[in-house]
C-alpha cells in the first residue's frame, strides 16, 4: 500500500513538471523591468529602494501590473540567481538587485542571459568583468551628502562651544559604524571632514558593530561613545538604535537613510540619503532605447541622487541652512572637494600618493593611483567607495 | 467510623489512543484536513485583503514553480535538501535520540566543502578536489554528530541541549571563517567561491545533462533508498528500533547500546555533512552562518510527520518546499507582506499536524458528567 502511495507521489510530481513545461508560451514584446530586494518595506534600507523604484517607474509611465515586477525577501544566495532567472524568463529587459551580497548571483544570471541588462547597487565588479557587457554597478557619491551633514554637526558643536556647554578641546563626536568596510570609512571620514571644515578642533571616536542592522548593538555603541565624552553622535547602520539612545540622553544626532526628526524631535539634526530614482530612470531609459548602461554609475548631488532631509531647525544651530547651501553649490561646481589633501593628514603627514584597491582581486592590494590635482578621487574609478585611509583626528575604539 | 466520601473529580473528556485507522481512510482524513485548511486560508484572505483566494493560490503556485515552470528544478532541489536532512535525523529519532543539531552538522559539512574549494583549488586536480570535498564534508558532519553521542553514551548528558548548543558553536565557527575568507575584504561575506577567472568552478559539482541540480537530487534519492533499506532490512536498523523502544530490552538481548548510539549518530551526522556538501559545492557555492536555512529544524517535523518512512518523507519535503517557495511568490505577486505568507503556511501545517493527532487519538467524552454539567447550566 505504501509503495503504491509513494509511486503516486512520484507521478504527481512528474505531472506538475509536465504541466508546467506544457504551459510555456512566447512573451509579448512589452518592455519590462524587475527589481530584487533583500527584505521588504519593513527594512528602511529596502524601503528606500522600493520607494525610488515606484517613483521612477511611475514617472516613466510604466504599467505597474504588467511592466514592473518587485521580488522581495530574496536572500543573498542561490535564490537571488533563481529570482533573476525567473524575471528574465518573464521577459524583463532590465533587472536590478539592491543588496551587496546579490552581486555574484546577478553575475551568474548575466552570463546566462546576455540580452538582458543586470544592474546592481553597491557592487564592485562590473568594471573588471570585461567580458560581461550586460552587468552594471551603481552607487552615489553619498560621501558628499555626509560631508554636508558634517557641516551641520560642526556648526552645532560651535554653537555648544559659544554657549559654554563645552570647551573647544572637548568637541568630540562619536560615530557608530557597521563594518570597517570602505563604504563606511569613506562616509565617516567625509562626515568628520565636513565638521572639521567649520569646527577646526573637532575629533571623532568610531565604534563598529560588525553588523549592518543590530538595534541593541548600535544603541550600546552610541551609549559607550557618549560615556566616553562624545557630545554628538552620527551613524552608518540601519536601525534606530543610535538615534533613540541620543534622544534619551539629549545628545544631538546626525542620521542616515531617512529623517529621524519625527521620532527624535529634540536631537535629530539632519540626515543624508541616496535617492535611487535618478539611476532607475536612467537605467530604464537606456534599456528601452537599446543604449548602453555604463559599468559604473555614480549618482551625485547634481543629478539628485544624493539628498539631505529637511534640517530640524529646532535642534540645529542658526545659519546652518545657509552654510549647507553654500557648500553644496561649491561641491556641485567642483570648487570644493571632500577629500582635499590639504584638509587632512595621515600619521601627521599630508598624503600625496595612494594606491586604492579599486579592482576586486585575490591580492587585496591597491593598484590605482587615486590622488591627483590635490584631492582623493573617490567613486571615480568605480561607483562603490574605496576611500579607506585612517586619517588623524579619528580614533577607532575596540 | 464513616469514611468521608471524597468524590474523585472525573474529567469531562479524556484522550484515548486509537487503533490503526485504515490507510485509505487516513489519507481521506488528511486530504479533508488540507481542504479545510485551504478554506480557512481563503476566508482569512477574503477578510484581510482585496485579493480573491484564487489569485492568492495562483501566486503560491507561480512562486513555487516559477513563471512557466522555470524554477521547477529549484523546487525539487529545495525539497531534496530538506529530504536529505530529514533522512539524516531519522535514524537518531528512531533511536529516540533527539538530534536537534542537524543545522550545525550541515554547516560543518558545508564549511569543510568550502575550505576545500578555497584552499585546494589549483593544488589538486578537480576530480580529486571534488572527492576530497565529499570525504571531508561527510567527516566534518559526522564529527559534529558524534561528539554529543559520545557524551550521551559515556556520561548520559542530555542530547537535546547538547546537539542544540552545537548548532551555535558551528555558526560561530562558520562566522569566523567567513571573516577570514571574506571577499571583498571587510565586507563580511564570501561571495560565490571560484565563480570566474583562473579557478572557474573549481570544486563545483558538475551539472548532469545540463539540468540544474540534477546531481544533487539523484544523490539524495540514492540516500533515500539506502536509508529505507538500512532502517528496514539491516541488522543495524533493527538494533536502532530496539534501542529506541527500550534501552533495557536492548541491553537484555545483548545489544551494545553505547555502540549503537555512537554509530547511529555518526551516520546521522554524516548524512547531514553530505547535505552541507550538496548545499555548498552543489548549490550556493558560498557559505554563511545561515546556509542551512533552518532546514535542520524543519527536518525534525518532516521526519516525524512521515513516521520515519523515507518515501513519505520525500512527499512531505516536497510539500513543505512547495509551500515555502509558494509563500515567497505570494508575497511578491500580491504585494502582501512576507509575514502573511508565513501565516498561510502556519495554518496549513497546523491543520496537517492537528489531523495526525486525531488519527492517532480519540477523544472520549464522559457522558454522565457532560450531561450533568448541561443540566446544571440549564438550572442556572
Amino acid at each position: 500500500m505504501k509503495k503504491i502511495l509513494s509511486a503516486l507521489l512520484v507521478v504527481a510530481m512528474l505531472a506538475t513538471l509536465v504541466v508546467t513545461f506544457a504551459s510555456c508560451k512566447a512573451d509579448d514584446d512589452e518592455f519590462k523591468v524587475g527589481f530584487i530586494f533583500l527584505h521588504d518595506e519593513n527594512s528602511t534600507y529596502d524601503k528606500n529602494f522600493m520607494d525610488a523604484a515606484t517613483a521612477a517607474t511611475e514617472a516613466l509611465g510604466l504599467d505597474k501590473e504588467t511592466q514592473v515586477f518587485f521580488v522581495t525577501n530574496v536572500p543573498e544566495g542561490q535564490e537571488c540567481y533563481e529570482k533573476a532567472k525567473e524575471l528574465a524568463n518573464k521577459g524583463c529587459d532590465v533587472i536590478f538587485a539592491d543588496s551587496f551580497g546579490h552581486e555574484d548571483y546577478m553575475i551568474q544570471a548575466a552570463e546566462e542571459f546576455p540580452e538582458v541588462q543586470f544592474c546592481h547597487a553597491t557592487g564592485t565588479k562590473a568594471h573588471t568583468e570585461d567580458d560581461l557587457d550586460n552587468f552594471h554597478n551603481a552607487f552615489a557619491s553619498i560621501y558628499e551628502g555626509r560631508y554636508l551633514a558634517g557641516i551641520v554637526a560642526g556648526l552645532k558643536l560651535n554653537a555648544m562651544i559659544s554657549a559654554g556647554a563645552i570647551t573647544a578641546d572637548k568637541a568630540k563626536m562619536g560615530y557608530v559604524g557597521a563594518m570597517p568596510y570602505a563604504e563606511v570609512k569613506s562616509g565617516l571620514t567625509a562626515f568628520y571632514l565636513g565638521a572639521k571644515s567649520v569646527c577646526p578642533t573637532v575629533t571623532m571616536d568610531v565604534k563598529y558593530t560588525n553588523s549592518w542592522y543590530d538595534m541593541t548593538k548600535e544603541q550600546e555603541a552610541a551609549n559607550a561613545l557618549m560615556d566616553g565624552g562624545c557630545v554628538l553622535i552620527s551613524q552608518h547602520a540601519d536601525s534606530m538604535g543610535a538615534p533613540n539612545a541620543c534622544e534619551a540622553r539629549n545628545v544631538p544626532n546626525v542620521s542616515y537613510n531617512g529623517s529621524t526628526t519625527a521620532a527624535c524631535p529634540k536631537t535629530a539634526l539632519i540626515s543624508s540619503r541616496i535617492d535611487w530614482a535618478p539611476y532607475f530612470e536612467y537605467m530604464i531609459k537606456q534599456a528601452q532605447e537599446g543604449k548602453e548602461i555604463v559599468d559604473d554609475y555614480t549618482g551625485s548631488l547634481k543629478d539628485g541622487s544624493v539628498k539631505l532631509t529637511a534640517l530640524n531647525t529646532a535642534a540645529a544651530a542658526p545659519g546652518t541652512q545657509e552654510a549647507i547651501d553654500a557648500a553644496k553649490a561649491k561641491l556641485i561646481a567642483g570648487e570644493l572637494h571632500v577629500f582635499d589633501t590639504d584638509t587632512f593628514t595621515v600619521k601627521g603627514a599630508k598624503v600625496t600618493t595612494y594606491l586604492a584597491d579599486v579592482d576586486t582581486d585575490e591580492t587585496w592590494q591597491g593598484e590605482t593611483e587615486v590622488i591627483k590635482d590635490g584631492y582623493f578621487h573617490e567613486s571615480e574609478y568605480r561607483s562603490a567607495p574605496y576611500f579607506d585611509l585612517d586619517i588623524d583626528g579619528i580614533t577607532t575604539l575596540q | 467510623m464513616m469514611k468521608t466520601e471524597k468524590k474523585v473529580q472525573e474529567p469531562i473528556f479524556h484522550v484515548v489512543k486509537k487503533d490503526g485507522v485504515v490507510l485509505w481512510r487516513a489519507w481521506l482524513i488528511r486530504a479533508a484536513a488540507i481542504v479545510l485548511a485551504l478554506l480557512v486560508c481563503a476566508l482569512l484572505i477574503l477578510v484581510m485583503t482585496d485579493q480573491t483566494p484564487v489569485e492568492v493560490f495562483e501566486s503560491i503556485f507561480e512562486g513555487a514553480i516559477g513563471v512557466r515552470g522555470v524554477n521547477v528544478m529549484a523546487l525539487f532541489q529545495s525539497a531534496a535538501m530538506l529530504l536529505c536532512i530529514s533522512l539524516a535525523v531519522t535514524p537518531a529519532f528512531k533511536m529516540k535520540f533527539w538530534n536537534i543539531g542537524a543545522e550545525g552538522q550541515v554547516l560543518m559539512g558545508g564549511l569543510a566543502a568550502a575550505a576545500c574549494m578555497i584552499c585546494l583549488r589549483g593544488v589538486v586536480p578537480n576530480g580529486v578536489l571534488i572527492l576530497l570535498i565529499f570525504v571531508t564534508g561527510v567527516l566534518a558532519g559526522m564529527l559534529w554528530g558524534v561528539i554529543p553521542a559520545l557524551f550521551k553514551a559515556q556520561w548520559g548528558t542530555n542530547e537535546t541541549l547538547f546537539t542544540l548548543m552545537m548548532n551555535y558553536a558551528a555558526m560561530q565557527i562558520v562566522s569566523f571563517f567567513v571573516v577570514k575568507w571574506e571577499n571583498p575584504k571587510n565586507s563580511g561575506k564570501i561571495g560565490i567561491i571560484n565563480q570566474r577567472g583562473e579557478f572557474k568552478q573549481a570544486g563545483w559539482l558538475p551539472e548532469l545533462f545540463d539540468v540544474d541540480y540534477l546531481l544533487n537530487i539523484l544523490i539524495v534519492l540514492a540516500v533515500m533508498i539506502l536509508a529505507w533499506v538500512y532502517l528496514k532490512y539491516s541488522k543495524q536498523g533493527f538494533e536502532i528500533t530496539v534501542v529506541g523502544e527500550s534501552e533495557n530490552t536492548a541491553r537484555y538481548v545483548g545489544i551494545n547500546v553505547k555502540k549503537v548510539i555512537i554509530r547511529t549518530m555518526a551516520i546521522s551526522g554524516a548524512i547531514c555533512g553530505l547535505a552541507g556538501v550538496l548545499l555548498v559545492a552543489g548549490t550556493h557555492h558560498t557559505i554563511a552562518a545561515n546556509t542551512a536555512g533552518g532546514n535542520g529544524f524543519t527536518a525534525v517535523m518532516v521526519s516525524w510527520l512521515a513516521k520515519f518512512n523515507p518515501f513519505v518523507m520525500a512527499g512531505v519535503s516536497f510539500f513543505i518546499a512547495f509551500l515555502e517557495k509558494g509563500a515567497g511568490g505570494l508575497a511578491t505577486n500580491t504585494g502582501l507582506n512576507a509575514s502573511f505568507a508565513d501565516i498561510i503556511i502556519g495554518i496549513l501545517l497546523f491543520f496537517i499536524i492537528g489531523c495526525e493527532f486525531f488519527l492517532n487519538y480519540r477523544i472520549v467524552v464522559n457522558k454522565q458528567r457532560f450531561s450533568g454539567r448541561l443540566k446544571q447550566k440549564g438550572g442556572e
